[in-house]
């Protein structure tokens, strides 16, 4: 239960962390909150030869709006995002996701870059991110790119990023005028990692129909899953009971997720399906009382 | 590192987690391990004035940084502060092993939220594993300590 050994640097600038990931990127990880790295060293299911430790770098860990966007450094802190009363204000969704992330110590070091490059499929902030259209921003010495949640998750702990990139920022639009968000999970603990959730965010217009539907699923497959047969089936409903019901069978069709001793595949997609019908109903209630 | 305020100095490899240099480096033996994958609380410290788990730090992290352990908490030798005396007068504890890190969380709370409701206690408990008590004369001690703090 102790963690095998490892080179270790903790550069105090980007510049210095790029240059190491540049020089070790194929046999080193990146240690931001070190909330999930850290259990999986422990272990040994995970040996890294190198460690860089970006801690030490202050620069990384900020929270600011660029035109109408939230913009969250990598390494800010999950209690940071939790209580940030801007976020709570334009970004609901966001805040009442971090609330099922862990416990108020893994909250207190865990990041926001950490959770995203990590993409455990069971973990909140992924499928909050999915669901509100997030995009982050990644460089390496090679140069600066914006990577969308499309193209970003791509597999179980696997995603777009090079060896030599890091994580620098999560852009998240901001919702329109008249929607309303929810973050639904069921865990055997509170603290645990999900069986199964959703991420949703529905827009009315002035009439009282669905303008726009995002659903994404925690625990339905590899990477967070974007719901998009069952989004585009809510557009112009008046999101009532039958019609949310309806979206939240359509929403789980095909999924297989992993079944295992906590839940078999069937159990998997039943649940996916109430939390799904559980966060349209909230972000409904919540969307009418906006406009 | 300073850890409750007295400078401990170390050379040490970076794989030394947090936890096992405030027991065997620093000679702190009131922070416990239970189960060294950061899911039962038993080895919560105080970074910064936050707790966190320190089997999940490597101690070259906590390099320049404040630790607050569970020997920093009480005025002298022979008194217990008032959350500590809280937890002895409500039966809190009973092998005492999960103790230490319950009363890091729990100390850190208060600060954070000095009149909280049991609900609230339940929900800030929830990352500290207690197999004797039941929790509900740790909530008991912490709402008691609450009301002695504020008056």
């Amino acid at each position: 239960m102790k963690p095998a050994q490892f080179e270790y640097d903790d550069p105090e600038t980007e510049e210095e962390a790029l240059d190491l990931l540049a020089r070790h990127g194929d046999e080193c990880k990146v240690l931001a909150g070190g909330q999930s790295l850290v259990p999986l060293m422990n272990f040994r299911l995970a040996r890294p030869a190198r460690l860089i430790d970006i801690n030490r770098i202050d620069s990384l860990s900020y929270i600011k709006r660029e035109d109408g966007r939230l913009v969250i450094g990598a390494m800010t802190r999950h209690t940071h995002l939790e209580r940030a009363a801007e976020v709570a204000q334009g970004w609901p969704l966001l805040t009442e996701a971090i609330g099922w992330v862990g416990h108020a110590q893994i909250r207190n070091r865990g990041t926001i870059g950490g959770s995203v490059a990590h993409a455990d499929p069971a973990a909140e902030l992924p499928a909050a991110f999915t669901a509100l259209d997030a995009s982050f921003q990644v460089r390496s010495k090679r140069g600066s790119r914006t990577i969308g949640w499309d193209h970003f998750f791509v597999s179980e702990f696997t995603t777009a990023l090079a060896p030599d990139e890091l994580v620098m920022a999560v852009e998240v639009p901001a919702l329109d005028p008249g929607s309303g968000a929810a973050f639904v999970e069921y865990a055997r603990r509170h603290g645990d990692f999900a069986l199964g959730g959703a991420a949703v965010t529905l827009r009315l217009g002035r009439d009282g129909h669905c303008e726009k539907a995002t659903i994404a699923l925690v625990s339905a497959g590899p990477a967070p899953v974007r719901a998009s047969s069952a989004e585009q089936q809510l557009r112009g409903s008046t999101l009532d009971d039958s019609s949310i019901r309806a979206a939240s069978v359509e929403a789980v069709k095909g999924l297989r997720p992993t079944s295992d001793l906590h839940g078999s595949t069937e159990y998997r997609i039943g649940l996916l399906r109430t939390m799904t019908e559980r966060a349209l109903t909230k972000a409904a209630q919540r969307a009418r009382s906006s406009t | 590192m300073k850890i409750n305020g007295r400078a401990v100095e170390g050379e040490v490899e970076p794989r030394l987690l947090l936890a096992d240099f405030i027991r065997d480096n620093a000679g702190l033996t009131g922070t416990h391990l239970g189960c060294e994958h950061g899911v039962c609380g038993a080895c919560t410290v105080q970074l910064d004035g936050h707790p966190v788990r320190s089997c999940l730090i490597f101690a070259v992290q906590a390099h320049g940084h404040q630790v607050a352990t569970v020997e920093g908490m009480a005025p002298s030798d022979s008194s217990l502060n008032t959350l500590q005396q809280a937890f002895h007068e409500c039966h809190a504890l009973q092998c005492g092993f999960c103790t230490p890190g319950i009363l890091m969380t729990m100390d850190a709370f208060l600060r954070e939220e000095p009149d909280p409701t049991p609900e609230r206690i339940r929900s800030a408990l929830g990352g500290n594993l207690c197999r004797c008590t039941g929790y509900q004369n740790i909530i008991t001690a912490v709402r008691l300590a609450a009301d002695r703090l504020n008056c």
